[in-house]
């Protein structure tokens, strides 16, 4: 996540009175951090984009409301967050009415959608670490992309939750202890007997 | 202080996020403490193999009309906006036109007059009931100052 800028501040304030070219700065700036963690929390690239794109958006009409000594990332990721967890719920949702009633919870795991195409340079263990992810819930699966994939620190992420540096840090063990156990299912043993 | 209570020590200490006080407190536990030991090693694996996941990136295509794409459907929605509103405005017009043309026009007969005077009543209650709700519900919404 980079830091705030000077440029990122007058944009703000011209934005504040209209300026719609004026967003633009920040969607160059955190487009593809709000692409990846979208694509973190949700698992598939076309619904990823379509998020991102939407999350900006809604950003945009209301960055009013952001106060002027608040930091742009740690509002929109809330944004982005909120969109891709109700984007989660409908689909959950969706997937369990279709099939007629019968309760099935198993098929509405979130894990169906992480497909490991968009895993790069892929082999058989990551493949099993990013559907391992997909499997975690919504709390615990956000740490670790925050953490893993956006390389964020723990004050970064803290900023971002609206939490404090604890609560991150708990998050993550549980987080972890949960990505292992999930990873060591099925084989018998620890995370230690993986290649 | 528990091994559990090193926990947040040491995912700090594997994310390289603690101080050199904490280190040396972390590492100090951990010299005496196999427990502590095993499991940082589980998760340093853990960690290894989740590091070397990473994402495909999208085209530069995409990035390039991403900002376009954007813009187009703030520019889209203000156009909705806009059409909506006029739309509304000449319904209502229309509606007020035609049904003054109605009650002043004598060789309607008195049914349809006062049918069609009972429908924009009905309309008129409901929608200052929908309107009511709203405004009582937004006057209550508890999120509706949710820090942003």
């Amino acid at each position: 996540m980079p830091s705030v800028c000077q440029e990122e501040i007058i944009a703000m304030r011209r934005c504040r009175l209209g300026s719609s070219g004026s967003f633009e700065v920040f969607v160059n700036r955190y487009m593809k951090d709000a692409y990846f963690i979208a694509l973190g929390l949700v698992g598939n690239r076309e619904d990823a984009m379509d998020l991102s794109q939407e999350a900006f958006i809604r950003a945009y009409r209301n960055i009013k409301h952001l106060k002027p000594d608040r930091r742009f990332f740690p509002w929109f990721y809330q944004i982005l967050k909120n969109l891709c967890i109700s984007h989660l719920r409908k689909r959950r949702y969706r997937q369990t009415s279709s099939l007629d009633g019968e309760n099935c919870p198993e098929v509405a795991a979130t894990t169906d959608y992480f497909s490991p195409e968009v895993v790069a340079g892929r082999n058989e263990l990551k493949d099993k670490v990013w559907q391992a992810i997909g499997k975690l819930d919504d709390k615990h699966r956000e740490v670790i992309i925050l953490r893993h994939f956006q390389n964020m620190s723990y004050e970064q992420i803290a900023e971002a939750l609206y939490c404090n540096k604890g609560t991150v840090t708990s998050r993550l063990y549980y987080a972890r202890k949960k990505l292992e156990e999930l990873l060591s299912t099925g084989k018998g043993g620890s995370i230690n007997d993986m290649p | 202080m528990t091994c559990h209570d090193y926990k947040d020590l040491m995912m700090g200490y594997l994310d390289n996020e603690l101080s050199d006080e904490q280190r040396r407190q972390f590492e100090e536990h951990l010299a005496g403490c196999s427990e502590c030991k095993d499991e940082l090693e589980e998760f340093r694996k853990l960690k290894a193999i989740t590091d070397e996941v990473t994402l495909v990136e999208p085209e530069d295509r995409i990035w390039q009309d991403y900002w376009d794409g954007i813009y187009n459907r703030i520019e889209r929605s203000v156009g909705w906006i806009v059409f909506s509103v006029a739309a509304i405005l000449l319904t209502i017009y229309g509606g007020f036109k035609m049904i003054e043309e109605l009650i002043k026009d004598a060789t309607v007969g008195m049914l349809l007059k006062v049918g069609l005077l009972a429908l924009i009543a009905g309309l008129a209650i409901l929608f200052v009931s929908v309107l009511r709700e709203r405004l009582y519900f937004w006057q209550r919404d508890r999120y509706k100052n949710v820090r942003r």
